[in-house]
């Protein structure tokens, strides 16, 4: 056990101090930081003036109701009574003192109609603001022509009310589906990053003590077994650490800057008050799929000799997480389907899968058992054979790759 | 005592190691020899416990070789391999802390190995920044710092200048004095003439010699004999019991079945004109060697 925390403690302070890892650290810091004040650094480079829009009425009434309903509503867009001809104001128009231009009147039947003219017609936006204020404009005259009082109008306005009610008591409602969608997330997103970062740290780093001949000397002083494992654990407090270090910098922002930002951010990722089970689940699970794939890229790191193979070879292994990363994904919305289901028993998936239904559905407790038992025993197995692979594979040289060496390295640390 | 009981290490087809038997004795240098191929890495990893045999028995004072003794033996294998980007320091710590030692023990020892092979300011140099010769210094110091009972050498003086093999071979011998079982491997004879008391010989998979250096040559048999003279000497070449025969600058080196066969020569040589030198020698374990090895590549 002893020699167990020297080779974590050997792993976690070589990585923490390479370059790349303080590179890596420092530049999602910065985004971090960048991401939080991203309101201010946005406003910082926007012009505060509001666009003007010109505006000739023929009508001579429309203008004013038009404008006063523009400046209730406090759109970004400013109206201003153009005094010349047409011809002028379009000639502004493409000179650029104004964005637009405006020509309002009445048709035949006595209601509001309008041609915009812009240089180009691309900004929807304000297009589509003034096209609903004059929307507006028209059924007020409409309904006056028509003898229509205002209650009535009101009432004719009013959305219908629609309500969702689950008749099962445990179901959650849709405002608890949103917050766990929240949750399902990050934490689908945390432990793909952590799957392909730090499964791809464990892989190399097994790869390089490799080629670097020195693994013959650390297998003869401790069993591949422990060495393994004390690589996994480690390179996952390497990731703790820079977990953390993201998590508390990035917190520590968002409750300094002003409330609405923290609240917006929280409640739309549902932070707040999801369950505390969903928080277990989460880590339960987090850990569980880390040790799958970890113990997986440490095997198939053992197989190369050459650093610049591993990437080729932990390529499937990225494989597996993208699908289970999009699965999860599409699961996010359509939590109940068949394939859902069916993949969150399927072990490479399960971490992710199971989760997001733990997260998004409510599932009898013997299929979370059952999904956590098959990752248990998918881990032990590949625990098991990553170590007679391993302690096979480091003392093998060669330079292809495949399923052979997989074979010669189980041949070479058994009996035969 | 080391002793190795009809191990045999089987890949697929392939018998590395054939039913190899050897007792090597405490506190002696025990050499292993063999061409390439012939077993030597796998026997010497299948001691430490990196391999399993596939039949036979290994044990080391009469148990077998675990994790748990680690602290007390040590290993250089013959690819040399350091952390490049480590610095020597650093290196040995972790090397040495993997063999039970504390950090000041450590750094007390590799200190006085770094004053003894003369290169006291690599000490905070990284290994990549070293010379072959000089990493394979500090390769050799990461595998003798914990003082073990017993040293498995694979190749220890492998592309070296002959300075730093004296000075490698000095440390060796100290070791073997303070008390340090030895086993090395080497296919350079002169090394293991000079250092072991026992050896044992390899040909693929199987051992061809096997006991201790003077047994061995004596049981050999065959001499060499040494002739320089100023007349021609190809007529000995056909004498009853002489095997072999060189012609050398200054005369011929001949091979002889047993020393008798050196007294009939002298009387054929006796008149024939002046003798410069007449000399009765031990075979070489070179000779040894190619004899056992080179005859059945045959």
């Amino acid at each position: 056990m002893n020699k167990f925390w020297i080779i974590l403690g050997h792993t976690f302070m070589t990585r923490i101090k390479t370059k790349s890892f303080i590179i890596s650290t420092v530049i999602t810091l910065l985004l971090i930081v960048g991401l939080v004040n991203i309101q201010s650094i946005i406003e910082t480079f926007s012009s505060k003036e509001d666009d003007e829009v010109a505006v000739i009425d023929y009508s001579n009434e429309l203008y004013d109701p038009l404008s006063q309903s523009m400046n209730q509503s406090s759109e970004e867009v400013k109206l201003s009574e153009y005094d010349g001809s047409e011809e002028e104001a379009k000639q502004a128009v493409k000179d650029e003192t104004y964005q637009a231009l405006i020509v309002l009147d009445m048709n035949e039947q006595q209601l509001p109609e309008a041609i915009y003219y812009a240089n180009n017609i691309s900004e929807i936006g304000n297009q589509a603001a003034i096209q609903q204020h004059i929307q507006q404009l028209k059924v007020t005259y409409a309904t006056t022509q028509a003898d229509i009082d205002t209650e009535t109008l009101a009432n004719i306005n009013a959305p219908v009310q629609f309500e969702t009610v689950a008749l099962d008591k445990s179901a959650k409602t849709s405002d608890e589906l949103n917050q766990a969608r929240g949750i399902v997330y990050i934490m689908l997103f945390l432990l793909y990053m952590a799957v392909i970062t730090y499964g791809n740290m464990i892989a190399t780093d097994v790869a390089t003590e490799k080629s670097s001949r020195v693994m013959e000397i650390l297998v003869s002083s401790a069993s591949p077994v422990t060495h393994m494992f004390a690589k996994i654990i480690g390179t996952a407090f390497v990731g703790l650490t820079q977990i953390s270090l993201f998590l508390i910098v990035g917190y520590t922002l968002i409750t300094t800057k002003q409330d609405e930002l923290t609240e917006g951010i929280f409640s739309t990722f549902g932070i707040g008050d999801t369950s505390v089970s969903v928080y277990i689940y989460a880590i339960v699970f987090f850990i569980l799929g880390y040790l799958l794939y970890a113990t997986l890229a440490a095997m198939l790191g053992s197989l190369v000799s050459r650093i610049e193979d591993v990437q080729q070879l932990i390529m499937p292994m990225i494989f597996l997480v993208m699908i289970a990363f999009f699965i999860a994904i599409f699961g996010l919305s359509v939590p109940e389907s068949n394939l859902v289901k069916i993949t969150s028993f399927i072990p490479f998936f399960a971490p992710m899968i199971m989760f997001l239904r733990v997260g998004m559905l409510d599932i009898p407790v013997w299929e979370i058992a059952l999904s956590i038992g098959i990752l248990v025993a998918t881990i032990t197995l590949l625990a098991i054979v990553g170590a007679r692979v391993y302690k096979g594979g480091v003392l093998m040289y060669g330079k292809s790759n495949s399923l052979k060496d997989f074979k010669k390295a189980l041949a070479l640390s058994k009996k035969e | 005592m080391l002793k190795l009981t009809n191990v045999t290490k089987q890949f697929g087809n392939h018998t590395a190691v054939d039913h190899l038997s050897l007792e090597i004795p405490e506190k002696e240098m025990y050499g292993f020899l063999g061409g390439n191929g012939a077993g030597k890495t796998t026997t010497f990893r299948m001691i430490l416990g990196l391999l399993d045999s596939t039949t036979g028995d290994i044990s080391w004072n009469g148990q077998s070789i675990h994790y748990d003794k680690s602290h007390l033996i040590g290993y250089l294998p013959e690819e040399r391999g350091l952390y490049p980007k480590l610095t020597v320091k650093e290196q040995i710590v972790y090397l040495g802390k993997l063999r039970g030692m504390k950090k000041a023990e450590i750094i007390k020892e590799l200190n006085s190995w770094l004053d003894r092979f003369k290169v006291p300011e690599y000490l905070n140099k990284k290994v990549e920044e070293l010379s072959k010769g000089n990493q394979q210094k500090i390769q050799f110091i990461s595998a003798v710092i914990h003082q073990p009972k017993l040293l498995i050498l694979d190749e220890p003086f492998s592309g070296l200048d002959p300075v730093n093999v004296e000075m490698l071979k000095e440390a060796v011998v100290d070791l073997k004095e303070y008390g340090t079982s030895i086993v090395f491997s080497s296919h350079r004879m002169e090394h293991v003439e000079e250092l072991c008391e026992h050896l044992c010989i390899l040909q693929k998979g199987k051992q061809v010699v096997q006991g201790s250096l003077q047994d061995i040559k004596r049981s050999y048999g065959k001499k060499n004999l040494i002739v320089h003279a100023a007349f021609p000497l190809e007529f000995l070449e056909r004498l009853p019991g002489v095997v072999g025969f060189r012609k050398t600058t200054e005369g011929c080196r001949l091979e002889i079945e047993n020393e008798d066969v050196s007294q009939l020569v002298f009387q054929e040589l006796q008149n024939k004109g002046f003798i410069r030198k007449f000399e009765l020698e031990e075979p070489s374990l070179n000779d040894i060697f190619i004899a056992k090895v080179g005859a059945s590549y045959e």
